[in-house]
């Protein structure tokens, strides 16, 4: 956005509390601030947005952190499984980086899919044993085999995906819709993220919080992190001994001061700060109703499967997050860490899958019975994939395991815009590199814009001189996975 | 964007190059016609006069807007033609339109981006405070005046939050309204300068500047000590090093000839970049990646200027080219970092020893002499004892001695192990990847005490060390010596060297998993020996014969014996080391035909086992090693320092540390300046430039950072970029000359903060009208004082300070205050505890907060995230502040402290105000203390109700006022106190 708009905006508020100030009384102040309102909507930041009618209005991302092995899960290579054991060609290696790790790739022996694949559903996609739930909804699900990324270490690559570049310090992707979209709520923030970690992985890949950062946008979009345990939001409970009636005292006085400053000093800020402090005390109990499962069925408790009940987990989180975008919330964004099997192909990745792959399928399908799915948009995927060669020694199944692979690698989406049942894209016999209908990066932050009815090239920011977006100065919207 | 300051102007002015036409130009015409020689289009540049005004198609001509195609094409309606073309989605106003045609019709006159042009002092009125005459002159074009001045107390608080980030305490206050000298106020603003708080307080935008942290950041997050630079930063405010020396010492301070340890010290600015110790990452891309932060992070702080573009490409807006910012990382590609490893005091590093190091030191070596003198004293008395032991010690030597065995036979099960003419045995042959030895003896009659296995080297074993396995190294993992078939227990005495959990002992037991080995590396080029003892003496006749086992049965392959020899001894208490045979010859010679040598020799042998003396020796081993501890301590500091050979620098290509390409040099961005001929090429080189007065950037960049300081944002607002897509200053007189006045004062920081806090300008009331709003709604023009929400950091500072909780710290480690449990545990998957610190140290200054880069302080919002340089404040009104402000322990822990503190007024209204007075510096306003005390009486009524609340509101945390103190009354009042630190007021600086 053009810095005059932005000053401009400012303004518009600023006047809006002005007149506020200086016009209407304090009990109209509190009313337009939604004290007593519910769901009252925050505007976006900017305007304009969305341009044109948007497929989805919101957005949860399932972001599987430390790359899922594509060739094990969902991206059925039978000549892998011929290759078994013989050293990875020479011309499909060629000219890659991998990680130090692996260095030279030349030598090292392909590696098979560890368990059988089958088509699922009418739509025939490919899906591994080990993912049955998520096999029983292939026909809901768009499955991208073709994407690829330009990064092949954890936090670049992830950074990339989130934020458009490899290095920490750009908006992430749920920042960029909250500035551009605002939120459906004022007792929520409109961008929330949660994490959890695979039960018993040996490696825990650390969730900076730059993944979820506001970069140069406004801090007030960026994500918000609830807790997996305690509090789900810092310093939400009252202090000891004090109850809600005393502190609604105590910010009835503090709103009342503050108008008086109001009044007499004429600064816009301070009828900021009334609202700052009603939405903290919304929040007070709008995040414990939130995470109070008392109500639901036991069947859809059921569907998510056992972990459901526990917080901190992954199928915690996702009940969460269904929960969090029927209260207004933009963007939710799952990170889930344990996907970096190294040397535990045939160990950790059944966890991990186990872990993953029933509470994604659930929210799908409690998101379509309630009607959500149809505006909401689900995206289940990582970082790269790995590697279709082996890390380890091919003698020793119990070590097996797999390096980064930026090369190619698979995602699925649903709901909001998406085509349902199909596969977009391929990559070459091996699973080495995206073939079909290459998917970049890029281009997918460009689709997942165009679902929420942004064109990516015009959601811009004006920083250090230069307009920013998420996709950088790339990205094509990929048509083809459009509904 | 020139939007505003074009509003704001009254009589139009004639056509300023810089201000009003580059920035239409750079912002809609650079894309394509500007300095990116790659995304150049149709061969046009305008950034360059020569460029605009080129003769072979002609797109200006001066004078003749008419005739110029540039005009012809920005007011087309033609879409083909149009510019900038309609899919730029980039559109000229109305406005900007005009100012084009007027340019060209005044003669296309060029100039250069203000920032880039000479420092020039602009005329001011000689009468009073330059900055107010500047600011008047503006205020009067625009039709404004000064706001009047703001009230004694307001104008205290300011200073005081400013300047020393604490409120002023009652009597501070108090002191100031009862002095009515005409150089009142300029005595207050000395007093703050001076103040140590202010040192604390500058180096906090400092840290951020900085990228300080206490931890790596990544993966791991090891922790590193670099707070001995953070305290310098402190102090070197507070004596008011001149920025000039400020700036040398933190680029270069190592280059500098006879540099001091504080001058390297202060290099530990360039080194506070993050450290990625993720596994699988190329060490290289690491290195460069820590080049390009020191670079960039100079580049904005130094030069407000947006280097990290030209990692791949040359500048979109501004002249500078990709080149160039690879010549600049040149000053940095020079330490002998190689981006490997992970340690938070990664070489070079810079050992601090603590404060009392000296006297430590004196004293333990006071200590030292005393004991030293004191042993020789003791020698005297010790040498009469000396003929006894002497006697005893010949006794014991004389069967002190081990007899080499000459195998009758010997046996491997897979090699061959061959007896050598000196009885040693030799392994050969194959290789297996086990093997055990058999080997039989007649040692002769005696009665034997102890066995002595000598591994020794040989040039046929790997590398010439002890074995033929992979490393040289052997694992004997039994030895067994059998009497008629019995095995005769033994005890390991000693061996020369013992691999960590294989020890020697491991032998004497039967199975595979224990056994002996010695330590990798260089104990591997030299001989070994391992003594075993009898635990019953064996008694043997001429004949009797022995059979010895080696056994090696490890995991670890070909790990047997190499080269080796087997020895029985008599002596009573079999030893490793032999007595020396030196000493032997001595004492067997009687006293007096001992020569010089020998004599001190015995001498120095009795001494040191003389039992009479073990006390003594004993303190002065235990000294010595506290006087080597002392030499240790202390935090080491990560610094700078250049490799003896330079690395050569490349243009890397898209920024990759693998695609280097052409080769360039220390070099300053061309359209600036060149080093001159005699600078040295290095860091010190461009140090030095960047404190000359032929740059035009650092004064401007600084002065600004000071001006946003106390007014909340400078007259540039964008702190991190004077490149050509600034906004241009309103004030850029103003900035000019305090940049200069700052400059040719020695780079004085005190003096220039001092200028502008006794100004007219800042210290007028910050109260607005709505017209004055309408006006200028974010205080461009400075017709009104600063109003702006407090750093975080601060509002905490002021709250533990007005509650009389804040304890002072003179630098040092950080600490761990109040904090929500679990929260580094949680990104940590619990690697990382966070160990809350106790009694004084839960109340420091935010300064001193241990900052983990991986997840920062909870308790602080909108502060640079410390993963890069941030020059820039932010503001923002999440609620999450509001709810850290209203709920965090440490404010519950400041409010009820308030409340006890103003327990002794009279009167609940007397109360009320010296809470404020605490707070704000100012008694309540009726009106508030009609609030104030009604929400009291309620607060009270809902504690008395429920009075087990009020002891549990009260009895939380550290900072707990006593059982029977616990009182719905006190309680009540620690609300009201939590109210007032809440309160907008409080939250802002006004």
């Amino acid at each position: 956005m053009h810095p005059a708009d932005q000053a401009r905006l400012h303004l518009t508020r600023r006047e809006f509390f002005g007149r506020t100030a200086t016009g209407i009384g304090t009990a109209a102040l509190a009313h337009l601030l939604g004290r007593d309102g519910l769901q009252a909507a925050l505007p976006p930041a900017v305007s304009g947005f969305p341009g044109f009618a948007p497929k989805a209005k919101r957005v949860i991302y399932l972001f599987m952190n430390g790359g899922p092995t594509h060739v094990d899960i969902f991206d059925w290579k039978p000549k892998l499984k011929e290759m078994h054991g013989q050293p990875v060609p020479a011309s499909a290696i060629s000219g890659k980086r991998f990680s130090t790790m692996t260095g030279a790739a030349g030598g090292k022996l392909m590696l098979a899919p560890v368990e059988p694949f089958k088509q699922h559903g009418a739509s025939g996609a490919w899906v591994s044993a080990l993912m049955p739930h998520t096999a029983a909804i292939a026909d809901q699900l768009c499955f991208i085999k073709s994407m690829h990324t330009d990064a092949v270490n954890h936090a670049p690559a992830i950074s990339f995906l989130l934020s458009g570049a490899q290095l920490p310090g750009r908006p992430s992707l749920g920042a960029w819709l909250s500035y551009g979209l605002g939120s459906e709520t004022e007792n929520l923030p409109a961008f929330v993220v949660m994490t959890s970690v695979s039960k018993g992985t040996s490696c825990g890949q650390i969730f900076y919080d730059f993944y979820w950062g506001s970069g140069f946008l406004p801090s007030r979009h960026q994500g918000v992190k609830f807790r997996g345990s305690r509090e789900p939001v810092l310093y939400l409970s009252d202090p000891a001994g004090v109850e809600r009636a005393m502190k609604r005292d105590m910010l009835d006085d503090l709103a009342k001061l503050n108008t008086q400053k109001l009044h007499d000093f004429g600064d816009p800020e301070i009828a900021t700060r009334i609202a700052q402090y009603e939405m903290s005390f919304r929040m007070q109990s709008s995040v414990p109703e939130l995470a109070d499962f008392s109500n639901e069925p036991a069947s859809v408790l059921e569907s998510y499967g056992p972990d459901v009940r526990e917080a901190g987990t992954f199928a915690h989180n996702c009940l969460m997050a269904r929960r969090l975008i029927e209260r207004g919330s933009r963007c939710v964004q799952l990170m889930h860490a344990g996907w970096d099997q190294h040397g535990s192909i045939t160990t950790e990745l059944y966890t991990q899958c186990k872990d993953t792959d029933r509470a994604s399928a659930a929210l799908v399908m409690d998101l379509k019975q309630r009607g959500l799915l149809d505006d909401t948009l689900v995206i289940w995927g990582g970082e790269f994939g790995r590697t279709p060669f082996i890390q380890g020694n091919i003698k020793d199944r119990p070590k097996w395991g797999r390096d980064h692979h930026p090369y190619a690698f698979t995602i699925w989406m649903a709901g909001g815009g998406v085509k349902p049942g199909l596969t977009y894209g391929a990559s070459d016999d091996l699973g080495m590199d995206a073939v079909v209908d290459k998917v970049h990066v890029h281009d997918f932050q460009a689709t997942l814009l165009h679902l929420m009815g942004i064109d990516h090239k015009r959601l811009t920011y004006r920083f250090q001189g230069r307009d920013f977006r998420l996709t950088d100065v790339f990205g094509e919207v990929v048509k083809g996975v459009l509904a | 964007m020139i939007a505003a300051p074009a509003l704001l102007r009254a009589a139009p002015a004639p056509v300023d190059f810089g201000r009003d036409i580059l920035p239409i130009l750079s912002d809609n015409c650079f894309h394509c016609h500007g300095p990116d020689e790659k995304a150049r289009k149709a061969k046009l540049r305008l950034d360059t006069r020569e460029g605009a005004l080129r003769l072979k198609d002609p797109v200006v001509i001066p004078g003749k807007s008419a005739q110029s195609e540039l005009v012809k094409r920005i007011t087309t309606t033609d879409a083909d033609d149009q510019m900038p073309p309609p899919d730029s989605k980039r559109k000229l106003t109305p406005a900007q339109i005009a100012l084009l045609k007027r340019w060209v019709d005044e003669g296309v006159v060029w100039g250069k981006h203000w920032a880039f042009a000479p420092l020039k002092r602009p005329a001011v009125t000689p009468a009073g405070n330059p900055v107010d005459a500047l600011v008047a002159a503006m205020l009067a074009r625009e039709g404004l005046k000064f706001s009047p001045e703001a009230d004694a107390r307001t104008l205290l608080r300011r200073a005081t939050l400013t300047l020393t980030g604490l409120p002023p305490a009652p009597e501070e206050m108090a002191a100031w309204l009862a002095d009515t000298s005409p150089q009142a106020w300029e005595k207050q603003v000395n007093r703050l300068l001076a103040s140590r708080a202010y040192g604390e307080r500058m180096a906090w935008d400092w840290m951020e500047a900085s990228r300080y942290a206490d931890s790596n950041g990544y993966q791991g997050d090891d922790e590193r000590t670099m707070w001995p630079w953070r305290d310098w930063v402190v102090k070197a405010f507070n004596r008011n090093l001149p920025w000039d020396e400020f700036t040398v010492w933190q680029l270069a301070g190592d280059l500098l000839p006879n540099a001091t340890d504080e001058q390297k010290l202060a290099t530990a600015f360039l080194r506070n970049h993050p450290i990625n110790g993720e596994g699988g990452r190329i060490p290289e891309e690491n290195r460069v990646d820590y080049v390009f932060d020191m670079t960039e992070t100079a580049g904005t702080v130094w030069l407000g200027l947006t280097l990290n573009c030209c990692r791949c490409h040359d500048h979109k807006f501004d002249p500078l080219t990709n080149r160039d910012y690879y010549s600049l990382t040149a000053f940095f590609n020079q330490t002998p970092l190689t981006g490997e490893g992970r340690q938070g005091q990664m070489p070079p590093v810079l050992r601090v020893p603590p404060a009392d190091e000296v006297q430590r030191r004196t004293k333990v070596d006071r200590s030292l002499t005393e004991k030293r003198q004191a042993l020789t004293t003791a020698h005297a008395a010790s040498a009469q004892r000396r003929p006894a032991w002497e006697e005893k010690f010949l006794a014991e030597a004389a069967v002190d001695e081990w007899r080499p065995l000459r195998p009758q036979n010997a046996r491997a099960e897979h090699s061959t192990l061959s007896v050598q003419p000196d009885g040693s045995l030799l392994n050969s042959g194959e290789n297996p990847d086990k093997d055990n030895y058999e080997v039989t003896v007649v040692p002769g009659a005696g009665r034997w005490t102890g066995l002595r296995l000598d591994a020794l080297r040989h040039p046929t074993m790997t590398n010439g060390k002890l074995a033929r396995s992979g490393s040289g190294n052997f694992l004997l993992t039994t030895l067994r010596v059998e009497l008629n078939g019995q095995s005769l227990p033994m005890t390991a005495v000693a061996a020369t060297s013992e691999q960590g959990t294989l020890k020697l002992a491991g032998v004497a037991d039967d199975g595979p998993a224990t056994g002996w080995a010695v330590a990798e590396g260089n104990a591997l080029d030299r001989d070994h020996a391992a003594v075993l003892r009898f635990n019953t003496p064996l008694e043997t006749t001429p004949d009797t014969k022995l059979t010895i086992r080696l056994k090696h049965e490890s995991e670890q392959k070909r790990h047997h014996l190499g080269h080796f020899r087997l020895s029985l001894t008599r002596s009573a208490s079999p030893r490793l080391v032999p007595t020396d045979p030196a000493l032997l010859t001595a004492l067997r010679n009687a006293n007096a035909q001992r020569t010089e040598d020998q004599l001190k020799a015995v001498a120095a042998a009795w001494e040191k086992v003389d039992p009479a003396l073990t006390p003594l020796r004993n303190e002065i081993t235990e000294l010595e090693k506290r006087r080597k501890e002392i030499g240790e301590a202390g935090p080491k500091v990560m610094i700078m320092q250049d490799r003896d050979k330079p690395r050569t620098t490349f243009i890397l290509n898209l920024g990759l540390y693998n695609k280097p390409g052409e080769e360039v040099s220390a070099a300053l961005p061309g359209f600036l300046a060149t080093l001159p001929p005699e600078a040295p090429r290095n860091r010190l080189g461009l140090a030095q430039w960047i404190i000359s007065p032929g740059n035009p950037l650092t004064a401007r960049v600084t002065v600004n950072r000071f001006w946003q300081m106390l007014f909340g944002a400078g007259p540039v607002k964008s702190p991190e970029d004077f490149g050509v897509q600034s906004e241009f200053p309103v004030h850029s007189e103003l900035l000019d000359w305090l940049a200069v006045e700052f400059r040719d004062s020695g780079w004085d920081v005190k003096r220039t903060l001092r200028l502008i806090l006794t100004s007219r300008t800042w210290k007028q009331s910050s109260r607005v009208t709505p017209a004055l709003l309408a006006r200028d709604p974010s205080n461009t023009l400075l017709a009104r004082g600063p109003r702006f929400r407090l750093p975080s950091w601060m509002i905490r500072d002021q709250a533990l300070a007005a509650s009389g909780l804040l304890r002072p710290m003179d630098g040092g480690g950080p600490v761990n205050p109040w904090q929500p449990d679990g929260v580094w545990e949680e990104t940590t998957f619990g690697k990382k505890k966070y160990a809350r610190s106790k009694g004084d140290d839960l109340h420091r200054r935010s300064l001193y907060t241990f900052w983990r880069r991986i997840v920062g302080p909870t308790m602080f919002f909108d502060t640079g995230s410390r993963l890069v340089c941030s020059v820039k404040p932010l503001r923002t009104n999440t609620p999450l502040q509001a709810l850290a402000t209203a709920n965090d322990i440490t404010y519950i822990e400041a409010a009820r402290s308030l409340a006890l503190m103003t327990a002794d007024k009279p009167d609940a209204a007397a109360r009320v105000d010296a809470m404020m007075l605490r707070v704000l510096g100012r008694p309540a306003r009726a009106e508030e203390s009609a609030v104030l005390l009604a929400g009291m009486e309620r607060h009270r009524q809902r504690f008395a109700a429920s009075p087990d609340r009020a002891v549990k509101f009260l009895g939380e945390g550290e900072a707990v006022p006593p059982a029977p103190e616990r009182t719905p009354e006190l309680a009540a009042w620690a609300m009201t106190a939590l109210t007032v630190l809440n309160m907008d007021e409080t939250l802002n600086l006004e």
